[in-house]
Parts: structure tokens; C-alpha cells; sequence
């Protein structure tokens, strides 16, 4: 089911959230955009109303609220539409939903909460909340989390946290990426779970011999491989290093960044080939026919298992940490995109946002997500997982047992690095392999030029 | 035509007639209300392109000039650039020399009422009605190296969309059969207008097929020509819709105007580089434009 997540979405994507873009400048003289440049000034310009840097000190008017959504399509727009009715009836309190388009809400995100936001509005964990937050478009939510904290692990906290030491953001929902494989396959040929890179090397090699396409590569639409990077870089360098490279602190060039890469030219050789004509969803269905062995990806895989083979495929499906490499940072981190919602600094009525807020970071909330979108699980540790499947049952072990997570890529550095630079320099890379060196050159003297606004 | 060229100079200089304040109120409105739409649109946008090329600009934030470095890091340090512009030419070389004499092939062949000439019409028509990207999407699915058809009829394994050395040219398969049909059926209108006395004084003159579509039939084209050729170099210049569906231009598939999109619309919003890409696109285009006016002005002022 396509969830607000543009990497769930089947059709298409749009790799970077969002024109958080160039340009950290104080946003002075908005109004004195170009008048010449009339398309894109004008969206910007009908929106252009209202101050900039809010400051945290929000109303607490407990009026009515409206809700900006991203959830257009059917199953989690009826989810989104729940969870808010039943925050009306408990509550009494007046909420209208303005649902947009996720692509487009996503596109526009900037403009909005520029102009006239939702009171309270959906958006991701990380970076991109903290790209608004520390602009002053946020609603600190510091008081909400002193009553749903105890419900989240630290790495939740640290997502929600921007870099004045206040909560901005209460999560929702989340998906982790892991390394996804048959359990009948790996039973059928005695292949046991690796725990070291040398263990995952040589199950690749096996797997060549027994005839399967080791491990399942589908980059056509140039974001799936961010995920092996993330999690080679975080593996190797360690979480800290990965945040900070994708702050733009520290050098692409650097031999850190180059061990990566070699890293994971080593393990070509057992990759998919022709993985820049394949789209994800092909690639999952190598793995769903059993030709495939194994697949880096986020449990939205799971989508192209559901109802195959009378509902025993998905039964079959299961994952496993990706294998650690360096002794010092073991499996300590891990990609797990996070939907949820911040609150707006402009809100009136800060009182009703905030209530809002902490009914959506209750577990009440989050089961009524959850039992409608299979691939997605809730992230406070007191939800009832007694009706997940044995798949999300393990996400939240998987994510639980980690010390850092990491969004993604695309949502833990800049917008236009990710989608102009990091895609057609992962391919290039996927392309050729040897050629690391130049690769990385490119990416450094574009990450220079935009990252030094 | 030649014979008008060469009567041309014999003609003697007129005296301009006076207008009526009636007919100049009506030049005025007829001539400036146009004039104004297109300044509106097109020639403010296109020289607000100019402008925004020397700024970084995040869409919302101050601008902040920047001088050429935009067109600077675009030639040095932007890789995809460099393929967007080749493959551009490519597209528009592979039109013209390929798809649009392909076209004409067709329409000949067509004019000959030929039986079931018009189920044939119809066929090579076709795919002019669906858009690009619906022709991208089809051919997805033709293409698709583990599902696609072609894969699964002849037993090959070619990664037809992913492998870039050839992808390019499987695209360009793909946007050659909407565009032989296109120009099939502008050459098929000009065809059946061709006078068919001339064609039967070609053939009394002891004509063969050849030289009577070469040397008689073709030259009353021309007309049509202009307009293939011009119709040509628009496809090929903006070419998008079927490279952005079938992997968002990346990896082999790059354009120029995928690069404007990619780096102005939605996430990016580089609006400076991206306006600094589309000024390169602009200049090329002024490049066609020009020649285009140039030679049709010429002809006018020679008459």
C-alpha cells in the first residue's frame, strides 16, 4: 500500500522530500522575488504572507485546528482519517483534515510552512525536521514528549530532537531496512544467517554456485541504492561519521568514504546485474521467485509478497542485520525512515495542536496506523503487537536493538545534494565500480558548492 | 521557387498608403494584444531565466547574485551535463535523418492507395495519440530486462534500458515510432494536395518513379518541409516526457531538459544552476530559431 513515503509508492518517485533547498539566508525581502519569473514566483508569492522566524513560543489557544496531511492515497488517508476521529471524539476538540497530494505537499513544503501551515502537519524525522525547526517554523513540543517520552527509545528522542535540544516532532511510524531472504530458500540449501562480512561474501559465493542470483540490486530509479551506502557507511565508519558526511563536514574524498566504496566493489561481483534497468519492484519479485538470494531494502518489500502464493510467500519472507564489518561500531546503527508530525510555530491555537500531538504519539493511535498498512510498524515500545504480522513483530526487535538509527539518505542531508548529486553518483558508481576515484572527486566539488551557500 | 526570385527585382518601390484612425486602432489591437501575450509569456519568463542563471535562488529564500559561477560549475563539475548535451543532439539528429525520412517513406508508400491504405494509416497514427509518456511507459514494458517482452520473445537477456551504452538508442526506437507517424501523416497531407497533372507530366516526359517524386513531386513540398523540419527540431529539443518515465533521466538518459527539472521543480530547487541549464537550452534553440527567420526573411526581401 503506498504510504506517505514516496519510496512506498509503486509508480514513481521523487527522491528528495521537499525544496528545503539553497540557501540558508535569512528570508528577507520574499516579496521582492522576481516578477519576471512567473511561474515559480508565483506559488511562492501567494504564499508569501505571514513572518518568518516564529521563535518557540507558540499560543495555547485550544480553538479549532486544521491537520495537513500527505496521506492521499486510499488506505492510509482512511487510517490518517481514524486516528483523527477518534482524537475528535475523545478529546471534543474541533480538527479539520487538509490532505495533499504527497508529491506535491512534499514539493511545496517550504512555500507552506512559509505562508499559512496546518496547525499541526505531517513531515519526517531527522534532518528535515531539523532544517525547519532551527529556521523558527517549528512548534517546540518539548511539553508534549515530557508525557509520551517514556514511550520511545532514545534513538526516537534524538530523531525528534533539533539542534537547540527540543522536541519538534512526534513520530508515527517508521520501516527498517534490513537484509531481506526466504527462510525456505535458506532452509532448503543450509545456508546460515552471516554475522561478518567474510560469512556474507562467502554465502554470496555459494549461493552463485548453487545457481541464485546472490544479492538483489534494482536502481533504476536511483534511490535504492542509498540504502546499501548508508548502511556500508555506517557499518564501517560508524553513525557519527555517516551524519556528519551528510551534514557536508566532512570531505567525500576522505579514505573513510573511500573504504566504503571499496567495500562494496568488493561485493559487486555478487550483485544483480544490470541493476540500473531494474525498478525495486522487479527486483523484489527475483527474490519473491526464488532466483534471488537476498536484497538490501526497507520492509516495504514485503508489499510485492502480499497475497503471492496464497499468503505463504510473505509467511516466508524474513530478514537479517546486515552483517557487521568493523569491531568498533558492530551493528550498532540502522536505516529506519520515520513518518510523523510537527506542529506550527504560527499555530493560535498551540493548545489543542499539542493535545493533538500526543494523542498521534500514543499507541492508540499508532495501532490504528498500523492495522491498516502491513509494511509499517509503530514506534512507541507500548503498542499492542499482538495483531502484527511475524515480519513487523521483527522490525520492532530489529530497530529496538539499535543504538542509532538513520533516516535515509535522501532525508539526512540536503534535498538538492541527494537528488542531483548522490543519485547520478551512485549510479555512475553501480556502472563502474573501478572508477571510485573520480566518483568521488564529482561528488566532492558539488557537495562544496552547494553546501557553501 | 526560382522563378519568383528572379522577377523579384523588376518590381518597383510602392508608395505607402495612409492609415485611417479607425484602421490604426485596429492594427494597434490586432498587433498589440498579441504582442503583449507574448511578451507576458514568453519573453519575460524566458529573460526572468536569464536573470535568475546569475543568482542562487532556493525559490523562497533571498536571492543571492552569483555571476557566471553558475554556468561555470555547470561546464566543470556538474558530470550529467556534458552527456545531456550530446544525447540532445543525438535526439535530434536521429529525428531528422532517421524517423523523418522514415515518415516520408511511409506517406509515399501510403499516397499509392494501396489496399487497406487506411487500416495502415490508422496503425502508424496510432501512437501519435498516446503522450510521450505514455509511449515511455509502453515501452517500459517492452524493454524490461527480467519481464519485457522483447526479453521473454527472443531468449536474450539485454538490459535494453539499463545498460547506458544502449539505452539511449532504445529510447530513441521508442520516441521514432511516434514520431514516424507524426510526420507520416503531415508529409500524407501534403501528398494529396500534390496536383496529380504533374505528376502524370512528369510521367509523359518519360519520368521514372524516382525522379519524378525527386525532382518534381518533393519540390512541390516544400511548404510541408518547413513545417517537418521545424516540428523535428521541437521534438527534439524537448524531449522529456518518456526519458523522465522511465528512470528520471539518469544513468545514459540524460537531457537538457530533465536536468532543468530535476534541479528547479519540486525538492531541488536549485533555481539558479537549473535556469543557468535552460539558458543553455534557450540559446540552442535561438540558434534554430534564428537560422529559421534569417532564411524566411530573406526570401521575403528578395520577393
Amino acid at each position: 500500500m503506498a504510504q506517505s513515503n514516496p519510496r512506498k509508492s509503486g509508480y514513481s518517485f521523487a527522491p528528495s522530500p521537499s525544496s528545503l533547498g539553497a540557501g540558508l539566508s535569512v528570508p528577507v525581502g520574499r516579496r521582492s522575488v522576481l516578477g519576471g519569473a512567473v511561474g515559480l514566483s508565483a506559488m511562492a508569492a501567494l504564499t508569501a504572507c505571514g513572518g518568518g522566524g516564529g521563535g518557540s513560543d507558540v499560543k495555547e489557544g485550544t480553538g479549532a485546528i486544521s491537520f495537513g496531511s500527505n496521506q492521499s492515497d486510499a488506505v492510509p488517508k482512511a487510517a490518517y482519517k481514524k486516528m483523527i476521529d477518534t482524537f475528535k471524539k475523545d478529546s471534543g476538540s474541533k480538527v479539520s483534515i487538509n490532505t495533499v497530494d504527497h508529491n506535491t505537499y512534499q514539493e511545496q513544503i517550504n512555500s507552506y510552512l512559509q505562508g499559512e501551515p496546518d496547525d499541526v502537519f505531517s513531515w519526517f524525522a531527522g534532518y528535515r525536521m531539523r532544517f525547519f525547526a532551527d529556521q523558527g517554523l517549528a512548534g517546540d513540543v518539548s511539553s508534549v514528549w515530557d508525557n509520551i517520552g517514556d514511550d520511545f527509545s532514545e534513538a526516537f528522542k534524538a530523531s525528534a530532537t533539533a539542534t537547540d535540544g527540543k522536541q519538534y516532532f512526534v513520530p508515527v511510524s517508521y520501516y527498517p531496512w534490513a537484509v531481506f531472504y526466504r527462510k525456505s530458500v535458506f532452509a532448503d540449501k543450509g545456508y546460515d544467517i552471516p554475522t561478518t562480512l567474510d560469512e556474507y561474501i562467502s554465502l554470496s559465493k555459494e549461493m552463485q554456485k548453487d545457481g541464485l542470483t546472490p544479492i538483489g540490486l534494482g536502481d533504476k530509479d536511483g534511490w535504492p541504492a542509498m540504502g546499501t551506502f548508508d548502511i556500508l557507511n555506517m557499518r564501517i565508519n560508524g553513525y557519527d561519521f555517516h551524519t556528519s558526511l551528510l551534514a557536508g563536514e566532512e570531505s567525500w574524498e576522505s579514505d573513510e568514504v573511500k573504504d566504503v566504496f571499496d567495500t562494496w566493489a568488493k561485493q559487486m561481483p555478487y550483485h544483480q546485474k544490470g541493476g540500473l534497468g531494474r525498478d525495486w519492484q522487479e527486483m523484489a519479485q527475483g527474490l519473491l521467485q526464488k532466483k534471488t538470494g537476498m536484497a538490501v531494502f526497507g520492509m516495504s518489500i514485503s508489499q510485492q509478497f502480499q497475497g503471492a502464493e496464497g499468503g505463504e510467500a510473505l509467511e516466508d519472507l524474513d530478514f537479517f542485520k546486515f552483517p557487521k564489518i568493523n569491531d568498533e561500531h558492530g551493528t550498532d546503527s540502522i536505516d529506519a525512515p520515520t513518518d510523523g508530525f510537527m506542529m506550527s510555530a504560527k499555530t493560535e491555537n498551540g493548545g489543542t495542536a499539542k493535545d493533538l500531538l500526543e494523542f498521534l504519539g500514543s499507541a492508540e493511535a499508532e495501532q490504528i496506523n498500523t492495522e491498516a498498512d502491513k509494511s509499517i510498524v509503530g514506534p512507541a515500545t507500548n503498542v499492542d503487537t499482538s495483531n502484527y504480522t511475524a515480519l513487523q513483530k521483527k522490525a520492532v526487535e530489529l530497530v529496538g536493538e539499535a543504538k542509532h538509527t538513520a533516516q535515509f539518505l535522501d532525508r539526512d542531508t540536503r534535498p538538492d545534494f541527494a537528488s542531483t548529486v548522490m543519485i547520478p553518483s551512485l549510479q555512475a558508481f553501480i556502472k563502474d565500480p573501478k572508477d571510485i576515484n573520480n566518483i568521488l572527486k564529482d561528488i566532492e566539488a558539488q557537495k562544496k558548492a552547494i553546501f557553501t551557500a | 521557387m526560382t522563378t519568383t526570385t528572379q522577377s523579384a527585382p523588376a518590381a518597383p518601390p510602392r508608395k505607402v498608403r495612409r492609415y485611417s484612425s479607425t484602421d490604426r486602432v485596429v492594427l494597434t489591437l490586432m498587433l498589440g494584444a498579441p504582442a503583449l501575450v507574448v511578451l507576458a509569456f514568453i519573453w519575460g519568463p524566458a529573460l526572468g531565466s536569464v536573470f535568475l542563471s546569475f543568482t542562487r535562488w532556493n525559490g523562497v529564500t533571498a536571492m543571492e547574485p552569483v555571476g557566471f559561477q553558475n554556468y561555470q560549475q555547470l561546464a566543470t563539475i556538474y558530470p550529467p551535463f556534458w552527456p545531456a548535451m550530446w544525447h540532445n543532439v543525438i535526439w535530434l539528429l536521429v529525428l531528422a535523418l532517421v524517423a523523418t525520412p522514415l515518415g516520408l517513406f511511409l506517406a509515399v508508400l501510403l499516397d499509392k492507395n494501396i489496399k487497406g491504405t487506411r487500416v495502415y494509416q490508422s496503425i502508424f497514427y496510432l501512437p501519435v495519440v498516446l503522450s510521450l509518456a505514455l509511449v515511455g511507459f509502453i515501452w517500459t514494458l517492452l524493454y524490461s530486462q527480467d519481464q519485457g517482452l522483447i526479453n521473454q520473445l527472443t531468449g536474450a537477456n539485454v538490459n535494453w534500458l539499463g545498460n547506458s551504452d544502449i539505452n539511449l538508442w532504445a529510447v530513441l526506437v521508442a520516441a521514432s515510432w511516434r514520431h514516424v507517424g507524426y510526420i507520416m501523416i503531415l508529409y500524407l497531407a501534403g501528398l494529396k494536395g500534390v496536383d496529380v497533372s504533374i505528376k502524370e507530366a512528369a510521367a509523359i516526359d518519360g519520368a521514372n518513379q524516382r525522379q519524378a517524386f525527386f525532382q518534381v513531386v518533393f519540390p512541390t513540398l516544400k511548404p510541408i518541409n518547413v513545417i517537418v523540419l521545424v516540428v523535428t527540431v521541437i521534438e527534439g529539443l524537448r524531449a522529456f516526457d518518456i526519458v523522465y518515465i522511465i528512470n528520471k533521466g539518469t544513468n545514459g538518459l540524460e537531457l537538457l531538459s530533465v536536468l532543468i527539472t530535476n534541479n528547479i521543480i519540486g525538492e531541488a530547487s536549485r533555481i539558479g544552476f537549473g535556469s543557468a541549464i535552460a539558458v543553455v537550452l534557450l540559446v540552442i534553440s535561438l540558434v534554430f530559431i534564428i537560422t529559421y527567420l534569417v532564411q524566411t526573411f530573406k526570401k521575403e526581401g528578395a520577393r
